[in-house]
C-alpha cells in the first residue's frame, strides 16, 4: 500500500517537474496545444454539419406519422397519385381522425427559383401544396409571424429557414409563381425540421396554377399511435386498388439525410486524420525537446533510484495534459464558432435546399477530446520511452 | 551482509574490472583489470587526470553502469549481476550521490529536493519531514529549507546536494568532484562537511577529485591512470 503510494508520489513529482518547466518551453508547448486544438476544432466543426443536418431531417418526422408514395419511387419528386387513391389512403385503418375527418394531407410540390440572400444566385426552393390536415400531421408546426394562408386563395406561408435563406420571403412580399405574384402572408416554424425549408400553399390552388389536374405526389398521415403503423401499412399494401410504398416519417427523413451525413462525416474524418498526423508530429517534437531539455534532471532522478516506469508514465501524463488542453480549446472553439451556425444545402433526394443549423453535440465534443487524447498518447509515448531507456551514466555527463 | 564482508569489514570489492565503451566502431578501453577494496567507514579519494575513468569507476560502484568484465560487490551484493530495475531499487537503498553540478531540481525548494530520495521509501510524510529536517541541520542549512536552488550560492546548493545524498542514511556516499565547481572557500566547507560525516557519523565516502587539496582530506587516496590504479597513499 505504502509502496504503491510512493510509486504514485514518484510519478507525481516527475510530472510536476515537467509541468512546472513548461514556461521555459512555452513556444513549442503553445504550438502543440494550438495544433491539437486545430485538429479537434476542425473535426468537431465538420462533423457538426452532419449532426445538424441529421437533426433537421429527423426532427421533421415522428414515428406515429407516415408518408405514402407511389411504389418504386424514392422521393416525392417521382411519385404520383390521383384523387381516388389519396382518398383510399386517407380512409385506411390506423389513420387518426378529428371532427373534420382523417388527419391525412394529400400533397404535391413544385420547385421554384429564388435568389439566395448570401450570394444572390438562384437556388431551388420547394413550393408545396397541402390540404387542411397538413398542420396536424407535421410535428409542432406553428405560424410564427403573420397568419395561415387562406384556403382557395393564391397565398403562401414560408418556412422560417427558407425565409432566412432566400430574398423576398418576408411577410408582405410576394413570390413569383409561374406568371403571377403570390403574397407571403405568414412565416412558420416546424421544430427546425425540413418543412421550414419550404413554401406552403393550398394544394388545390397549386394544382390549378401548374395545371396538375387533380393529381398529388404524396400523402402525409398522422396515425393513432406508432404501433398503428403496421396495420396502416398492411392495409394499404394489400389493397389491390393501390400500388404504394408506406414509410414512417421518421424513417423517410432519416433515409433522406443519410447520403449527405455520411459524405460529410467521411470528409470530416479524412481532414481531421490528416491534421492529426501533423499534430502527432508536433506533440512528438514538443515531448522530445522536453525530454532533451531534462536529460540530466531525469538521469539524476533515476540515479537516486526513481523507476523508469515512473518516468514513462509521468511524461505520458504531461503529454496528455497538453493534449487535453488543446482538445478543450479546440472543442470550445468549435462550439463557439459552429454551434447553431445556420446553413442551407442541397437535399439530393428532393433536389431542393434544406436549411439547418450546425449541431455541436455533446457526443461530438467527447469525440474531439478522444482524438486529442490519442494524439497526446501517440506523441508522448516514443519520447517517454527514450527518456526511460537512456543509459543513466551517459545522460549524467550531459550538461 | 555476506560472511566474507562481515569478516573483512570490506564494503566495496571491485575485482578485475574492465570497462569498454563503444563509440561507433571504435572501442574505448577505460578500465582494464582494475581491482579495489574499500572497507566500511573509509573516506577514500579517487584521483587522476581528466578522462582517466574516475567517474566511470564511481558509476560502476554506484550501480549506475555495469562492467564489461569482472565483478563489483557492494555490501555483499553482486551488483554487476542485477537488472536495471533491481539496480534502481538497490541504489535507492544503499547509495547517496553527490554531483559536481549539484543536480538539484530547480522547481523544488531545498527541503523538497532533499525529500526526493525518501519518496522511494515507505516512510510517511511526517517521517520524511523529520529526516529532511535532520539532514538539512547536518549540513547547516535549516534556515534555507524553503528556498529555491537559484537563490543559493554554489556552496549552499552543494550542501543541499549532500543533504539529499545522506537523507536516506545510505550505506555508501559517492561524490563525483563535489568541489569541482566551487571556489576554494566554499570547497573547503564542503570538504569539512564530508570529513565530519565520515569521522563523526561513520559514513563511508568515495570521492572523485583531481584536486590534491581535496584528496588531502581523505583517509586514503588512490590514483587512476590509463585505466589502472597506479599508486596509493594513506594520509
Ligand atoms: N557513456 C560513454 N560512452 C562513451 N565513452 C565514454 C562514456 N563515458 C565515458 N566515456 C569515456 O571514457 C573515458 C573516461 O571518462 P570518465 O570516467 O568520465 O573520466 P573522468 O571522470 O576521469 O574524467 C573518457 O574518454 C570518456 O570520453
Ligand atoms: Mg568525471
Amino acid at each position: 500500500m505504502n509502496a504503491m503510494l510512493n510509486w504514485l508520489a514518484q510519478i507525481a513529482s516527475i510530472t510536476k517537474f515537467g509541468l512546472m518547466s513548461i514556461p521555459q518551453r512555452r513556444g513549442a508547448v503553445f504550438a502543440t496545444v494550438i495544433g491539437i486544438a486545430g485538429v479537434v476544432a476542425v473535426l468537431v466543426g465538420v462533423l457538426s454539419i452532419g449532426a445538424g443536418f441529421r437533426r433537421a431531417m429527423t426532427n421533421s418526422g415522428s414515428a406515429d406519422a407516415a408518408i405514402v408514395l407511389r411504389s418504386g419511387s424514392d422521393s416525392e419528386m417521382v411519385s404520383g397519385f390521383g384523387r381516388a387513391e389519396t382518398r383510399l389512403i386517407a380512409d385506411a385503418p390506423g389513420v387518426a381522425r378529428n371532427k373534420d375527418g382523417p388527419l391525412a394531407s394529400a400533397e404535391l410540390f413544385v420547385i421554384i427559383n429564388l435568389a439566395k440572400r448570401s450570394t444572390g444566385t438562384d437556388a431551388n426552393v420547394p413550393l408545396r401544396g397541402v390540404e387542411g390536415a397538413a398542420v396536424s400531421v407535421r410535428e409542432n408546426l406553428q405560424v410564427a409571424e403573420g397568419r395561415m394562408f387562406a384556403w382557395g386563395k393564391n397565398e403562401v406561408i414560408v418556412g422560417r429557414g427558407a425565409s432566412r435563406e432566400f430574398a423576398g420571403l418576408e411577410v408582405g412580399s410576394t413570390v413569383k409563381v409561374g406568371r403571377e405574384a403570390w403574397p407571403v402572408v405568414g412565416v412558420f416554424t416546424a421544430n427546425g425540421g425540413v418543412a421550414e425549408s419550404e413554401i406552403w400553399t393550398d394544394a388545390k390552388v397549386l394544382q390549378a396554377a401548374y395545371k396538375r389536374g387533380d393529381s398529388f405526389q404524396s400523402v402525409y398521415a398522422r396515425l393513432n399511435s406508432a404501433a398503428a403503423f403496421t396495420e396502416f401499412k398492411d392495409a394499404l399494401t394489400s389493397n389491390p386498388q393501390l400500388n404504394v410504398k408506406v414509410l414512417r416519417q421518421s424513417e423517410h427523413y432519416a433515409a433522406q439525410s443519410e447520403t449527405l451525413t455520411r459524405l460529410i462525416s467521411t470528409l470530416g474524418f479524412i481532414i481531421a486524420f490528416l491534421m492529426a498526423i501533423g499534430a502527432v508530429f508536433g506533440a512528438l517534437n514538443t515531448m522530445y525537446s522536453a525530454v532533451a531539455a531534462r536529460t540530466r534532471e531525469i538521469a539524476t532522478l533515476r540515479a537516486l533510484g526513481f523507476g523508469s516506469g515512473a518516468v514513462v508514465i509521468a511524461l505520458m501524463i504531461e503529454s496528455l495534459v497538453l493534449a487535453l488542453l488543446g482538445g478543450a480549446v479546440g472543442a470550445g472553439l468549435a462550439y463557439a464558432a459552429f454551434n447553431n451556425y445556420r446553413a442551407a444545402t442541397m437535399n439530393w433526394q428532393s433536389f431542393s435546399q434544406v436549411t439547418f443549423a450546425f449541431a455541436v453535440t455533446p457526443h461530438l465534443l467527447v469525440q474531439g477530446v478522444v482524438w486529442a487524447t490519442l494524439i497526446g498518447l501517440i506523441g508522448g509515448l516514443l519520447p517517454a520511452i527514450r527518456a526511460a531507456r537512456q543509459p543513466i551514466a551517459a545522460a549524467l555527463r550531459e550538461l | 551482509m555476506s560472511d566474507s564482508q562481515a569478516k573483512n569489514n570490506e564494503l566495496v570489492r571491485v575485482d578485475n574490472v574492465e570497462k569498454i565503451f563503444h563509440r561507433g566502431s571504435e572501442e574505448i578501453h577505460v578500465l582494464s583489470k582494475l581491482s579495489l577494496l574499500v572497507p566500511t567507514g573509509e573516506f577514500l579519494a579517487l584521483m587522476g587526470p581528466s578522462g582517466s575513468g574516475k567517474s566511470t569507476l564511481l558509476n560502476l560502484i554506484g550501480g549506475l553502469d555495469r562492467p564489461t568484465n569482472g565483478t563489483v560487490t557492494v555490501a555483499g551484493d553482486r551488483i554487476d549481476q542485477l537488472s536495471d530495475r533491481q539496480l534502481a531499487a538497490w541504489r535507492a537503498r544503499h547509495i547517496g550521490f553527490v554531483f559536481q553540478l549539484y543536480n538539484l531540481m530547480p522547481v523544488l525548494t531545498a527541503e523538497r529536493n532533499v525529500e526526493l530520495p525518501l519518496l522511494l521509501t515507505t516512510l510517511t510524510k511526517a517521517q520524511r519531514q523529520k529526516h529532511v529536517a535532520t539532514a538539512l541541520a547536518m549540513v547547516g542549512l535549516s534556515h534555507r529549507a524553503k528556498h529555491y536552488p537559484r537563490t543559493m550560492s554554489g556552496g549552499e546548493q552543494q550542501r543541499v546536494g549532500i543533504a539529499r545524498g545522506i537523507v536516506t542514511d545510505p550505506t555508501l556516499l559517492l561524490c563525483d568532484e563535489p568541489t569541482g565547481d566551487l571556489d576554494r572557500k566554499a570547497g573547503d566547507e564542503i570538504l569539512n562537511l564530508l570529513q565530519a560525516l565520515n569521522r563523526e557519523h561513520g559514513k563511508t565516502i568515495i570521492m572523485v577529485t583531481h584536486d590534491p587539496h581535496a584528496s588531502a582530506r581523505a583517509a586514503r587516496t588512490v590514483h587512476l591512470t590509463k585505466g589502472q590504479l597506479t599508486r596509493e597513499a594513506v594520509a
